[in-house]
This record gives C-alpha cells, sequence and structure tokens, in this order.
C-alpha cells in the first residue's frame, strides 16, 4: 500500500518549489503593496506564451529567453505601477478587484486571439527527462529539482534584498507606513513601482519554469492564481519563506490526492487550504 | 424651490414609468416571440445576479468573484429535487434557493476569516471547489452533465410557447421579489446600519452596529437568491454540467462587469448593466474575446473615471435614485442641493 509513497511525496514537495516561485511575487506585491492582484496567474502565462515566441523565433533556450526579457519585465511592472495600480491602492478593495479582474480578461482574451486555444509548452531538450536515481524507489527528474533549488534561491535573494539592502529597506519602510516614510523624504510611487518591477521579474522566471514543465494555454492564468494565493495565505501573508512551505503543502496535499484517486489531485490542495483556513486563519508563519 | 419641485415631479414621472414598463412586461407573453421571451428571461435572471452582487459590493462591503458556485448549487439542487426526489416544480424551485442557503452557512463560516480583496479570492476558491465536487457526485452526470427528465420539463408546460412562457413570468417574478425583498433588507436596521458602515465604519462601530452580522446576512441573502436563479437557469438551459451550471464567466464575470459598467451601489446600476451588456453582446456576437477584452477594459477605465458607473453620471443630473432602497434623505444637505 505504500509502494512509491515516498517517491510521490519527494515529487509533490518538487512540484510545491513551482507553486512557490508562482507564489513569491503575489506574496511581495500583497505584502508590500497590498495589491492581490488577480491578474498574477494571467501575466504568468503572458511570460510563458512571450518566452514561447521569442524561443521559436530564434531558435535558442527557454533559459536564455527568459534572461532577455528579465529587464522589459522589470519595466513592465514599473510602468504598470506607475500608470495604473497607483492610482487604486490604498483606496477601496472595488477599484483593485475591478481593475485586475479586468486585466486578467483581457490579457486571456488577447492571448486566445493571438495563439488560439491549444495548449503549448518551452522546449529544454534533454533537461526535460533527464532524472536521478536516489535509490529506495525514489527517483527525481532533474528539472523539478532544480526549479525548487531555484525558488529557494529566488526566496532567499529576495528576502535578503529586502532585509539587507538598502532599496530593501525602503521598500520595508513605504510598506510599514506610507506617511512616515513620506515625511523622511521616500516617495512611495517610485518605491512601489521598483517593488512590482520585481513583481514582474519573479513572474518572469515563473513563466519560464512553469512552460518547460507543463503545459500551458491562454486559459491557465487563474489556476496558478489561485495556487499562488492559497500558498501566500498559508504561509502567512506577507511571509516569503511562509510562502514557500505554503506551496509546498499545496504540492504534498496534491501528491496525496492524486494517490487517492488522480481526479482529486486539484482538489486536495484547495481543500487543504480551506481546512487551514477555518483551523488557522492568520496562516502558518504569519510576518509579526 | 420651483426648480426642486420639477425635479420632484420629474422623479415621480419616472418612477410611473418603471411601474408602467413592469406592468407591460407582464403581459410580455402575450405579445412576445418564443426567442425573445428566452432572452428577457435571461436578462431577469442576470438582474437577480447582478443585483445580489451589488447587493454585496456596493452595501455590504463584500466583494466576491466567487458567486458562480450558489449559482451552481442552486442548479445541481434543482436536478436533485425533480428528478431524484420526484418534487413538484415550485417546490424544488424554492427548494435550490434553501440549499445553497443551507450550504452557504459553511462557506461563510470559512470565507469570512478572511477580509477585502482575500476574502474575494477565498470566494472563488470555494466556487472552484464546488465545481469540481460537483463533477463527482454519482448519478448527477459527471463532468459531462446530464439532461433534466422529460417529466420535468413537461411539468414546465405541454408545448415550448407554454414553457417558455412560464419561465419567463418566473424569472420576471423573481427580479420583482428580488427587488422587493431587498430593498426591504436595506430598509431595515441591518441596511442602515451598513449604510452607515459605508459612511464611516468607526463611527458606525460606535453606535452599536453589528457589521459582522449584517455583512453575514447579507452574504447569506445573496446565496439564497442566487440559488433561486440558478434553479431557473437549469429549466432554461434543461441541463446540468460542472462547467456550465457552475460557469465563472457566465454568472461572475459578466455579472461583475455589467453591475460595475451600470453603476455599484444603486439597483439602476444593476439593471442598466444588465441591458448594456446585453445589447453589447448581440451587437458583438461575432467578436466574443474582443468584446470581452473591451469590457474589461471599459470596468477599468470606469474604476478610474467614474466609479458608480453609468448611473453616477446620470445621477450628476437628477437628485435621488429612481429605486429608493434607502430611506429619503430630507436633511439640509438635500435641500442646498435642491438649489443649487
Amino acid at each position: 500500500m505504500f509502494d512509491g509513497l515516498l517517491n510521490q511525496l519527494v515529487q509533490g514537495v518538487l512540484q510545491g518549489g513551482l507553486y512557490a516561485m508562482f507564489a513569491v511575487g503575489l506574496s511581495l506585491s500583497v505584502g508590500v503593496m497590498r495589491l492581490v492582484n488577480i491578474a498574477h496567474g494571467d501575466f504568468i502565462v503572458l511570460g510563458s506564451f512571450t518566452l514561447y515566441s521569442i524561443c521559436t523565433a530564434l531558435g535558442i533556450s527557454p533559459f536564455l529567453a527568459m534572461l532577455i526579457i528579465l529587464p522589459p519585465a522589470f519595466g513592465l511592472g514599473y510602468l504598470l505601477q506607475t500608470l495604473l495600480f497607483q492610482r487604486i491602492v490604498g483606496k477601496d478593495i472595488l477599484p483593485v478587484i475591478l481593475v485586475t479582474f479586468g486585466l486578467s480578461i483581457i490579457i486571456q482574451n488577447g492571448l486566445l486571439m493571438g495563439y488560439g486555444p491549444n495548449p503549448r509548452d518551452l522546449n529544454a531538450g534533454a533537461l526535460e527527462t533527464a532524472s536521478l536515481n536516489l535509490g529506495g524507489g525514489v527517483a527525481v527528474g532533474v528539472f523539478p529539482l532544480l526549479t525548487f533549488v531555484s525558488a529557494v534561491a529566488l526566496i532567499f535573494a529576495l528576502d535578503r534584498f529586502l532585509y539587507r539592502s538598502r532599496t530593501g529597506a525602503k521598500i520595508r519602510a513605504v510598506s510599514d507606513d506610507v506617511e512616515a516614510a513620506r515625511l523622511i523624504g521616500l516617495s512611495s510611487r517610485k518605491i512601489y513601482a521598483t517593488a512590482m518591477g520585481l513583481v514582474m521579474v519573479t513572474i518572469a522566471i515563473s513563466a519560464c519554469f512553469m512552460g518547460v514543465r507543463t503545459n500551458f494555454n491562454p486559459a491557465s492564468g487563474p489556476s496558478q492564481l489561485l495556487i499562488a494565493f492559497e500558498a501566500v495565505v498559508m504561509g502567512g501573508l506577507g511571509s516569503l519563506w511562509g510562502t514557500l512551505w505554503g506551496g509546498i503543502l499545496i504540492g504534498l496535499a496534491q501528491a496525496i490526492g492524486a494517490r487517492i484517486a488522480l481526479p482529486w489531485e486539484v482538489l486536495s490542495g484547495h481543500l487543504l487550504f480551506l481546512a487551514v483556513l477555518a483551523l488557522r486563519p492568520q496562516g502558518l508563519m504569519p510576518k509579526e | 424651490m420651483t426648480f426642486s419641485k420639477t425635479r420632484r415631479l420629474a422623479m415621480t414621472g419616472l418612477r410611473l414609468g418603471l411601474l408602467a414598463v413592469v406592468v407591460v412586461l407582464a403581459f410580455g407573453p402575450g405579445f412576445l416571440e418564443v426567442g425573445t421571451m428566452r432572452l428577457c428571461a435571461q436578462v431577469f435572471l442576470l438582474m437577480v445576479l447582478a443585483m445580489m452582487w451589488n447587493l454585496l459590493a456596493g452595501y455590504a462591503d463584500i466583494v466576491t468573484v466567487g458567486q458562480h458556485a450558489f449559482v451552481g448549487i442552486g442548479a445541481y439542487a434543482l436536478y436533485g429535487l425533480t428528478a431524484k426526489a420526484g418534487l413538484s416544480l415550485p417546490v424544488a424551485i424554492l427548494g435550490a434557493g434553501a440549499v445553497a442557503l443551507v450550504l452557504a452557512v459553511p462557506i461563510t463560516a470559512i470565507v469570512f476569516r478572511m477580509r477585502a480583496a482575500y476574502l474575494a479570492i477565498g470566494t472563488w476558491v470555494v466556487a472552484e471547489v464546488c465545481t469540481l465536487l460537483a463533477s463527482k457526485i454519482p448519478g448527477y452526470g459527471g463532468a459531462t452533465g446530464i439532461t433534466l427528465p422529460g417529466q420535468v420539463i413537461r411539468a414546465l408546460g405541454g408545448n415550448v410557447r407554454d414553457r417558455f412562457a412560464n419561465l419567463y413570468w418566473i424569472s420576471l417574478g423573481l427580479v420583482v421579489v428580488a427587488y422587493l425583498a431587498t430593498a426591504l433588507l436595506l430598509r431595515s436596521r441591518v441596511g442602515v446600519g451598513l449604510m452607515a458602515m459605508r459612511d464611516n465604519e468607526e463611527a458606525a462601530g460606535a453606535i452599536g452596529v453589528n457589521l459582522v452580522a449584517s455583512r453575514i446576512i447579507c452574504f447569506l441573502w445573496a446565496a439564497l437568491f442566487l440559488g433561486l436563479a440558478g434553479g431557473v437557469l437549469a429549466l432554461l438551459n434543461l441541463r446540468i454540467q460542472p462547467a456550465a451550471s457552475f460557469s465563472l464567466i457566465d454568472y461572475t464575470v459578466y455579472v461583475i462587469f455589467a453591475a460595475v459598467i451600470g453603476g455599484v451601489g444603486s439597483i439602476e446600476g444593476a439593471i442598466i448593466g444588465v441591458l448594456v451588456y446585453v445589447g453589447l453582446r448581440n451587437a458583438f456576437s461575432d467578436y466574443s474575446n474582443l468584446y470581452l477584452m473591451f469590457l474589461g477594459a471599459l470596468s477599468i477605465l470606469i474604476m478610474l473615471v467614474e466609479p458608480r458607473g453609468i448611473w453616477g453620471l446620470i445621477r450628476r443630473v437628477l437628485p435621488e435614485n429612481i429605486i429608493l432602497v434607502s430611506h429619503p434623505y430630507r436633511g439640509r444637505a438635500g435641500r442646498e442641493q435642491g438649489e443649487s
């Protein structure tokens, strides 16, 4: 009965790394700008399609393509925050939800018109199928392992940046108290724009790993958003390391669900989230 | 003063006009084509959905993106109560609302642990769970869904015309009941408290408005009517299916866009929004993707320019809402407005 259970759990943890990668950007925008971006998943999918087009046109590896789009991604985040999100943050929640919801629908339908409904994926060659045998019936794919390690590295880097760098300190200051930060001469506009730029960078990285790992189509965004959201809430709002644990828990729940019956895979992740919410609404690793 | 009198006269005229429209609509099946009756029934049900979203977003300060959960629950409950339990149609429709209301209680207990935007996405997760679970109920057709049995369809009417006439009346009745009941709710202690909260949350709390209880009542209220509308929608579509009965696009996305374009925070907004939405939909039926992008862009624009939507623009001219849900304001500010 426990045949391969360990193996499945390990796969679940690795899958959770990908989810944490989706979630870390959302955690940042929720934690710093208090912006719950409903289009978060759709931006990831938009990134994957962009990488797809670049890879097809230039015949390069998706990882190289990802490096190319990192600067424009930062720019896009900076502009979006300055031109759009800055007008709606801090007010009612309705504008935030409506504007990001509107963006989500625009991206989904724009992609549908541009690429059609068929699923695509990014091709990373032999890396996708390579695997390591760890013994004891546990074999891990090199790429899932690389994804997990990258997620941990990304979270580590962001955490260092927020708590060790000058810009990070400014971001935290504005996030704690916009008015007080203004008194000491910090403009929330520029700081928020920088933070949103960073969020878009994490989205571009996630887009690459998701695209190589799974198929995606124009309608894939919302399911990524829900998983990212669950990881953020379960981990404790605004806690980056908590987000990693949230992602891993969803990956584990899905692995266990899939073991019971395959159609229960996605459902198990959601059910775990609702259960955590019912029992421990402050999340597992709250910031304060 | 005469100016304000003219305005009051105009308001009375508009109200009588609206009443006349409802009376004429009640005789609709006497002169409408079957296709038109079907479209009208859809429009009426959409109005109920928009009114409920608006009740939550415009008054109770609860924004949901998961109201398709209760619409789907209503549809599945209707199938269960008619096809499985063999209940008569009127009982089954009311039962669909009741099932949605009962299931809303545990759902409320979970999602109300979150606030604001988190609650919004939390309702979406719940709707996702409901959709996935609906495809796993044994005997309900799985992921492909199931058609309503013949005897249920016959109970709706002997021929197509009778069936759609009945659906038309049921839907129209549901809009009127939903409106009257919601207006009563908003004029009650609960509604007045909510509006006090909308204006100043701390002051309202200080004078003893129980915000949490009021919000929960509104959420359950909405679930009841969404379930009723879901039951009637199942009769209109003659089938239930997880993806269609729990449609995010049809019962939440479009409804939100319609309510926002029409104007959040007024019943008129919900009605105007649905009419604009259906009109645009028919005009752009060949370009559905472009049309959705347009709706998305329009609602972003409205949020930035006039968050009260089309009705907000109209209210710059009109002194008060046509459909009063709150006690009419007769204070000094009102008089000043009248004189200006």
